[in-house]
């Protein structure tokens, strides 16, 4: 791990996960001995509202918020809302993102959603059909978080090795859904 | 041992650490799983934990408690030390016995809040209660392990203040494991001299406590509770922080570059007012950093007025009075001081927020959720013209679009306490007035103001939303359900008859989904002369999912 903190942005829907991956993420880190915060949003209130949440790792980290045009990695669980979070990109931010759509009222369609994405500055855009693909794969499309985690993992876009983040789902996930959990992750990890 | 921990959970570890044995509070964002988790863990550890009715009783069952002999801990969201407030100035009077922390939660920026984005610290100046304020999770275990040994030392009862960046903030917690202890018992002694605020015994009391604090004051300053990272030296510039500010500051400090002593108050209040002075005595200029309240800004004035020092002291000139705050804010409050020149990433951004225009995706109510029975037919019976007073809860969403149908929206209860003074203002035949309230809300607050619409003749129609539970905050039980926090079988308080008793002639309890009943009822009750109450009983559907397949996890994001 370089000296530099590394800043991570997680954004999706109320019940998508968000919170999970982050935990995964935290729990790796911290298997991996180094110095991590993270900061969550909670809440029924959330529930069909924008989730977001912010992880920062690296040798000793201070503040829980990564500022904006400091990510390194933005992983989107749905399209508006990987979009939504592009003022925490900058031109090498590496953005992952769900092709998979939650409509709102009043939202843009999810062809504009892709090419704005698209068209944005940010060198480094993936746009997966993660919850597609799990539900092809695996029968299950909420995992689909766990899919673009192992994404990262296995293209190197965040830097965690890949047992950690399998020690960490041992740790967290509930035994009944951890296999199901190993899948998606090998998944994309595999597909790299 | 060391673990990731959410704020929050680090709070109850402390709290265990402490040997702690009762836990009483209210619901609310950020707060409500230090309650989940204590109800959840309670047994084992030889705790008692429960949901109370509201924040005020909350506070009192845990009086009882600390005078019995037991250690007990409050949690509460900001707005709950608005209505514990009555309880909580006599008890820095008394004292506690056993020690007692008081957690109380705030959310700068609203994130889970509507009604006001309040600095609870401001109690602290009208309670005299001594206030810590934790920056991160390893501190809300040490912080709250922290308070209940200054509660023992001095008998006063010590609130541990958080905001949402600090209770739903994760990082990896060193603490010791606690081991299962039994339940303790309790004894009362009594003793009216401490216990009872009695004229002319409570201006005694008063001078007591002011003494208290000057001794709390001289430990914090023996003890160190604020820390200063370094001495001033030739720099002659300082920084003042707190709360999860003072991370901000850290990071923005990294990133500049810059190595400038930090004095971080840990102690709200009493402020140690020697070692704030000894810092700044030094320094031409100081920043205070803080959320919020310029509170500290405001004190370290005072201070450097009362030591004859001069020196510019910057704060709430240079830093947003509202909104949390963020690093990107502090460098450039530092750079503005410092006169550095610093290339910001938030002005020179490709895409800004503003530019790409995206619509929000504001909380809507679940699929499923019997408030979809609820809310359109109301809107279509009510004659025009009628006024909703809306409530809080899930059914705030009321006042969202495509419902938008609150004309005000205050605390829990006020719908019907406001619909009253409305229905009393205007005209006998002016406009329709309906209140629209949960469960959980009725029992917190709305029965008082139920008995104040009949016994004061005025004739608001009041629709209970019972979903079966307290929902918007996570699923607690409350009184209307026949199970306790704990999950315990216990009488099953019903709305109906409570309206009963307090007057209300027209009360009807119905199935939403019953649209016709649902319909003809509000027709007939809006032409009532008297208050009328329609309680909608449907469970909330989340609920009744997860009691369907227990095993179920329900994501709690
Ligand atoms: C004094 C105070 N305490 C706690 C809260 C947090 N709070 C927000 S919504 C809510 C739940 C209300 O439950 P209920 O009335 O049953 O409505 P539901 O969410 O089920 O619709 C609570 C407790 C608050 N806003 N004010």
């Amino acid at each position: 791990m370089q000296d530099k903190t590394f800043n991570i942005i997680i954004s999706g829907v109320g019940g998508q996960g968000v919170i999970t991956m982050l935990s995964l993420i935290d729990e790796a880190v911290f298997i991996d001995g180094y110095d991590v915060k993270s900061s969550e949003l909670h809440g029924l209130s959330q529930r069909g509202g924008s989730v977001l949440a912010h992880v920062r790792l690296g040798k000793k980290v201070y503040s829980p918020l990564v500022q904006d045009g400091r990510a390194d990695l933005i992983i989107g669980l749905e399209l508006l809302e990987g979009l939504r979070v592009l003022n925490f990109a900058n031109k090498d931010t590496a953005v992952l993102v769900n092709k998979y759509i939650f409509p709102v009222l009043g939202g843009l369609p999810q062809k504009e959603i892709v090419k704005k994405l698209n068209e944005s500055f940010t060198k480094k855009m993936h746009i997966i059909e993660a919850s597609d693909i799990c539900k092809a794969k695996l029968q299950n499309e909420v995992v689909g978080a766990i899919y673009l985690l192992g994404y990262a993992v296995g293209k190197n876009l965040i830097p965690i090795k890949k047992e950690s983040i399998l020690k960490a789902i041992e740790n967290i996930v509930p035994e009944k859904y951890r296999e199901l959990n190993i899948k998606a992750f090998n998944l994309a990890y595999g597909d790299n | 041992m060391k673990k990731i921990l959410l704020g929050n959970e680090a709070i109850v570890q402390g709290a265990l650490e402490a040997g702690v044995d009762f836990v009483s509070g209210y619901p609310g964002c950020p707060s409500a799983e230090i309650g989940d988790e204590f109800l959840k863990i309670a047994k084992e550890n030889g705790v008692y934990a429960e949901w109370s009715t509201n924040e005020k009783v909350a506070l009192e069952a845990a009086i009882g408690a600390s005078f019995s002999g037991l250690k007990s801990l409050v949690n509460m969201k900001s707005f709950g030390i608005n209505v514990c407030s009555d309880s909580l100035l006599p008890l820095a009077y008394t004292g506690t016995k056993a020690p007692m922390v008081i957690v109380v939660a705030d959310d700068p920026s609203c994130w889970s809040s509507a009604q006001s984005e309040q600095d609870s610290r401001g109690y602290a100046y009208l309670s005299h209660i001594p206030v810590l304020e934790p920056s991160d999770p390893q501190e809300c275990r040490d912080f709250t392990k922290l308070g209940f040994e200054i509660s023992e030392k001095f008998n006063i009862p010590v609130i541990l203040m958080t905001t949402t960046r600090v209770s739903h903030q994760k990082m990896p917690v060193e603490f010791n494991k606690t081991n299962s202890k039994p339940q303790k018992i309790g004894e009362f002694i009594k003793n009216p001299h401490q216990f009872s605020t009695m004229p002319p015994r409570v201006l005694e009391m008063k001078k007591e406590l002011l003494e208290k604090l000057e001794k709390i004051k001289a430990y914090a300053q023996i003890s160190k509770i604020n820390k200063i990272s370094k001495n001033p030296g030739s720099e002659k510039f300082g920084i003042a922080a707190s709360g999860v500010a003072y991370l901000h500051t850290l990071e923005a400090l990294k990133e500049l570059d810059l190595d400038i002593p930090i004095l971080k108050i840990n102690l709200f209040y009493p402020l140690a007012d020697k070692t704030i002075a000894s810092f700044i005595k030094k320094l031409k200029k100081v920043l205070v950093v803080e959320e919020l309240e310029g509170y500290l800004e405001k004190e370290i004035k005072i201070i450097a007025k009362d030591n004859g020092l001069n020196l510019q002291i910057f704060g709430k000139d240079l830093l947003p009075k509202t909104g949390e705050l963020n690093t990107e804010e502090v460098i450039l409050a530092l750079s503005e001081i410092l006169k550095l020149k610093i290339e910001n990433s938030k002005f020179n951004l490709p895409a800004s927020r503003q530019e790409l225009k995206i619509p929000r995706r504001t909380a809507r109510l679940c699929e499923g959720c019997p408030y979809w029975h609820i809310f359109p037919v109301i809107k279509r019976i009510a004659p025009e013209g009628a006024i909703f007073g809306g409530d809080i809860g899930c059914n705030m969403i009321a006042g969202l679009a495509p419902h938008s149908m609150h004309d005000y929206l205050f605390s829990m209860g006020a719908s019907l306490g406001i619909s009253h003074g409305v229905k009393k203002s205007v005209s006998p035949d002016g406009p329709k007035v309906i209140s629209l309230m949960g469960d959980g809300t009725f029992f917190h607050a709305g029965i008082p103001a139920l008995i104040n619409a009949v016994y004061n003749k005025s004739n608001p129609l009041v629709v209970i939303l019972d979903n079966r539970i307290t929902a918007m905050t996570g699923h607690q039980q409350n009184p209307g359900m026949g199970k306790t926090g704990m999950d315990e079988n216990t009488e099953e308080l019903k709305i109906e008859e409570i309206a009963k008793a307090c007057g209300v002639k027209h009360i009807k309890v119905l199935d939403p989904v019953n649209t016709k009943e649902f319909e003809d009822t509000i027709k007939e009750f809006l032409d009532k002369d008297e208050v009328s109450l329609i309680i909608c009983k449907r469970i909330c559907k989340l609920l009744e999912k997860r009691q369907n397949s227990p095993s179920q996890i329900i994501s709690p994001d």
